[in-house]
C-alpha cells in the first residue's frame, strides 16, 4: 500500500485556478467516497484551502492512483487534463509523508508558521474519517503529523512574534506597557487598516476607545462598534494626553501632530509612556516626535521593519523545523518496522517451539525406562536450549525499531530460519509496509 | 576552618554555573534552561545561608567584619532579594543579569583572605549586625534598582531605534522594569536611610561622635541625597522611565564607590574593611 498527495498551492498555481479546483461548495463525504470508488484507490482525505488543494490518499500502485487522481481532479471541475497538469505536484511514499509533515507544520505555508493550516487539516481528517475513506494508513499518518507539528511549534521559533501590522503593533504595544488592561486608545480616522489595528488592540481587554474622524457619523459608527465614544475632530487633540496609544490613518490629513504639541502632551501626562502608531501615508504624525523621551512613534514602514525581523527569526527557526521533520519521518518509520518485528518474532518463537514439542516427542519415544521426573527434567533442558538461543535474535529484533537499517535485520531473521513472508496474517499485506522511500516518476 | 572553605566554595561554584546557565538562556534562548538555573540558584542561596550561620555559630557574630564576609553577604543579599522580587514579579530574564553580578563578588571574596579576625573592641556592638545588615540589605535592593534600570535603558534604545531581536521580546515591558525602580526604590530607600542612623547611633558609641565625616559617611550621604533626588523626582515630580533608569544606575555607581572605592582608596575611622588590615 501506497500513500500519495496530488495538489496544487499558491507556490504552482494562480488564485483563479485554485479557485475553479477548490472543495469548499458541495457535499465532501460524496466527493471523497467518488475518490475511494476510483479503482486501486483504498482511502482519500481532501485539503481545500485558500491557499491549497490537495488530495491525500493510499494506493496500491501509485503511478496508476495518481493518473487517476488527477483525471479526477480534471474532471470533477471540468477542466482540461493538460491544462492542469502543469500546476500540479505529486509525491508519493517518504516524499509524500514529508509534504504531509510540512504542511501540517506549516513549513509550506504562505505565511511560515501561521497556525490556520493544521486546524484546517485536522478538519479534513474528521472528514475523511466520518465519510469513511480514512484507513490505517491515513489512521497512522494523520496522528504523526499533528504530533510532528505540534513539536515544530513548541520546539522552535517559527510561530513566535507578529507578522502582521495589526499584530506587531500590539505586540510593541505590550513591550511598553505590559498589561494592556485599562489602556486608552484613541483611533483618529476611521480607514479600514485603523478599523483591523484596532479590532486586534480592543481584544486585549484595553479600557477606553476614543474614536475620531472627520465625519463624525463614521467616527460614531466605529465607537460603537468598539463599545467608546466618538470625539469631534476639531477638539481631539484636547483628549490626547488621556491616550496611552494613538492609532492615526486619516488619509487626506497630512501632519495632524506636531513635536511641539507632544511634547506639551507629554508633561500633561506627567511623563506616563504614550505609543503612537501612524499608518497613513502621508504621516499625520511629525516623525521627529520619536525623539521625545517617553514617547514611541512607529510609522507603517517601521512596523513593516518589526514585521521583517520576526519573518527573518521564522526562517531561520525553519531551518530547525526541517531537522525535526527528519527526526518525525524516521521516527514514523522505526515505528512501522517495530510493528512488522513483533509478528516475526512470534512466528519465530512459533517455529523453535514446534520443532522443540516435535523432537522431544521422538526422543522420549524411544526412552520408555524413564519415570516422570526425569521427562520432566529433559522437557525443562530443551525448553532452556531453545529459549537461551533464541534470546539474542529476539532481543535485536525488539531493537530493530531505533535502527536506520532495521529492515535488513528482518530480512535476514526471515532468510535464516526460514519463515514465511508475512508470518501472520499471509493473506492480507500489512498497511504501508511497501511505503516506497523512492518518488515515483508519475509525468513520464 | 575547612568547613568554612568548603561551603563558601560549593556556594561560589553553584552560583558559577546557574550563571552559565542563565546566561545561555538568554543569548540562546533555552527556556528550560533558565529553569534549571533557578532551581540551581535556590540550593545555592541555601548553601550560602548555611556558610553565614555557620560562620555565625564559629564567632559569634554576624559575619560582616572582613572585607570577606562583607563581599559574601553582599552578594547573599543580592540574590535574595531577586529570589523574592522573582517570587513575587516573574522576573526570570532579570537574573541572568542579577546572578554575574552576586558572582563577581563572590570571586572577589574568593582572593581576599577569609580568616575572620577577632574585632576591634570598639566595634564591638549589637549595632554592628544592625547597622551593616541594614545598610548591605538596601545595596542588594538598589542593585537590583540598577540591573532593572540598565535593562530599561536596553529595551527603551530598542523601542526607539526600531530594532527587535530575540532578546527584545525576552525582556519585560518598560512598564513592568519601571515599577520595579520604583519598588525597590521604595524598600531600599528606607533600609539605607536606617543603615545611616543606626551607624550614627553606633559611631557615637564606639568613637563618641554621631558624624564625624569620614570619608564613608561623606560618601554614604551622598548616595543618600542620589536616592533621595531621585525618590522625590518619581513621587512629586513625575520622573519615571529613562531618567529614572540612569538615576538608579548612577546611584548604585556612587554606593558601590562607598563600599569599595573608599576603602581602597581613601582612609578613615572605617578603613577596617581594607584589604588585610584588620
Amino acid at each position: 500500500m501506497n500513500f500519495l498527495v496530488i495538489g496544487l498551492s499558491y507556490k504552482t498555481a494562480p488564485v483563479e485556478l485554485r479557485e475553479r479546483l477548490s472543495f469548499t461548495s458541495g457535499d465532501p463525504g460524496t466527493v471523497l467516497r467518488a475518490i475511494t470508488a476510483l479503482s486501486g484507490i483504498t482511502e482519500g482525505m481532501i485539503l481545500s484551502t485558500c491557499n491549497r488543494v490537495e488530495v491525500y490518499a493510499a494506493a496500491q500502485n501509485p503511478a496508476l492512483g495518481c493518473a487517476r487522481l488527477q483525471r479526477f481532479l480534471a474532471e470533477h471541475h471540468q477542466l482540461d487534463e493538460a491544462q492542469l497538469k502543469p500546476h500540479l505536484y505529486i509525491h508519493s511514499g517518504r516524499d509524500a509523508i514529508r509534504h504531509l509533515f510540512r504542511v501540517a507544520s506549516s513549513l509550506d505555508s504562505m505565511i511560515l508558521g501561521e497556525p490556520q493550516v493544521l486546524g484546517q487539516l485536522k478538519e479534513a481528517y474528521t472528514q475523511a474519517e466520518s465519510s469513511c475513506t480514512a484507513g490505517p494508513v491515513l489512521n497512522r499518518l494523520l496522528p504523526r503529523a499533528f504530533a510532528a507539528a505540534k513539536r515544530v511549534r513548541n520546539e522552535t521559533a517559527i510561530a513566535q512574534h507578529a507578522v502582521s501590522v495589526s499584530y506587531a503593533a500590539v505586540e510593541l504595544a505590550r513591550k511598553i506597557f505590559g498589561d494592556l488592561a485599562g489602556k486608552t486608545v484613541m483611533i483618529v480616522g476611521a480607514g479600514k487598516m485603523c478599523e483591523l489595528a484596532a479590532r486586534h488592540l480592543t481584544g486585549q481587554k484595553i479600557g477606553e476607545v476614543l474614536v475620531t474622524n472627520r465625519t463624525l457619523s463614521r467616527a460614531q459608527a466605529l465607537a460603537e462598534q468598539f463599545g467608546g465614544r466618538s470625539v469631534p475632530f476639531a477638539e481631539f487633540p484636547l483628549f490626547l494626553h488621556q491616550a496611552d496609544i494613538v492609532l492615526t490613518s486619516t488619509a487626506a490629513g497630512g501632519v495632524l501632530l506636531t513635536r511641539a504639541q507632544l511634547e506639551q502632551i507629554i508633561r500633561q501626562r506627567k511623563n506616563r509612556p504614550m505609543f503612537l502608531i501612524d499608518i497613513a501615508v502621508p504621516r499625520n504624525i511629525d516623525p521627529e516626535a520619536n525623539n521625545i523621551d517617553n514617547v514611541y512613534l512607529y510609522d507603517i514602514d517601521d512596523l513593516n521593519g518589526v514585521i521583517e525581523t520576526n519573518l527573518r527569526e521564522r526562517r531561520k527557526a525553519a531551518k530547525k523545523a526541517e531537522d525535526i521533520i527528519d527526526q518525525e519521518i524516521i521516527r514514523f518509520y522505526s515505528w512501522l518496522r517495530s510493528l512488522e518485528a513483533t509478528p516475526m518474532i512470534v512466528a519465530l518463537r512459533q517455529q523453535a517451539e514446534d520443532i522443540r514439542l516435535q523432537e522431544t516427542a521422538k526422543t522420549l519415544g524411544g526412552l520408555q525406562h524413564l519415570d516422570p521426573s526425569d521427562r520432566r527434567a529433559i522437557e525443562a533442558l530443551t525448553r532452556s536450549i531453545v529459549n537461551k538461543m533464541l534470546h539474542p535474535p529476539v532481543t535485536a529484533l525488539k531493537r530493530i525499531g531505533d535502527d536506520i537499517t532495521g529492515e535488513i535485520y528482518l530480512e535476514a531473521v526471515r532468510r535464516l530460519f526460514d519463515l514465511p513472508t508475512d508470518p501472520q496474517q499471509p493473506t492480507q499485506p500489512a498497511p504501508l509496509e511497501e511505503v516506497s522511500d523512492k518518488k515515483q516518476d508519475i509525468s513520464s | 576552618m575547612i568547613i568554612d572553605l568548603l561551603l563558601f566554595r560549593t556556594t561560589l561554584a553553584i552560583y558559577a554555573v546557574a550563571t552559565g546557565l542563565a546566561l545561555t538562556d538568554i543569548l540562546w534562548r533555552r527556556p528550560a534552561i533558565g529553569r534549571h538555573s533557578r532551581v540551581l540558584l535556590w540550593s545555592g542561596f541555601g548553601l550560602h545561608c548555611l556558610t553565614l550561620i555557620n560562620r555565625y555559630l564559629a564567632t559569634g557574630f554576624l559575619p560582616l567584619s572582613s572585607l570577606h564576609e562583607s563581599l559574601s553577604f553582599f552578594a547573599w543579599a543580592i540574590i535574595g532579594t531577586y529570589l523574592l522580587f522573582h517570587m513575587r514579579y516573574r522576573l526570570a530574564v532579570l537574573g541572568a543579569f542579577v546572578t554575574p553580578l552576586a558572582l563577581v563578588l563572590m570571586i572577589f571574596g574568593s582572593t581576599v583572605p577569609m580568616s575572620s579576625t577577632p574585632l576591634n573592641p570598639s566595634l564591638q556592638s549589637v549595632w554592628l549586625p544592625v547597622h551593616v545588615g541594614l545598610a548591605f540589605l538596601g545595596d542588594a535592593v538598589f542593585a537590583l534598582a540598577a540591573v532593572a534600570g540598565g535593562l530599561y535603558l536596553l529595551q527603551e534604545r530598542m523601542l526607539k531605534k526600531k530594532k527587535v531581536s530575540s532578546l527584545f521580546y525576552r525582556l519585560p515591558s518598560l512598564q513592568t522594569l519601571d515599577n520595579l525602580n520604583h519598588r525597590c526604590l521604595s524598600i531600599g530607600f528606607p533600609l539605607m536611610t536606617l543603615g545611616i542612623i543606626t551607624g550614627a547611633i553606633w559611631a557615637d558609641r564606639a568613637w563618641g561622635a554621631y558624624w564625624s565625616w569620614d570619608p564613608k559617611e561623606t560618601w554614604a550621604l551622598i548616595t543618600w541625597f542620589l536616592y533621595a533626588a531621585l525618590l522625590h523626582g518619581r513621587l512629586a515630580i513625575g520622573w519615571r522611565g529613562r531618567k529614572a533608569a540612569m538615576l538608579a544606575i548612577l546611584g548604585f555607581a556612587c554606593l558601590l564607590f562607598t563600599f569599595f572605592g573608599v576603602n581602597l582608596l581613601l582612609s578613615g575611622l572605617h578603613s577596617y574593611a581594607t584589604f588585610g588590615t584588620p
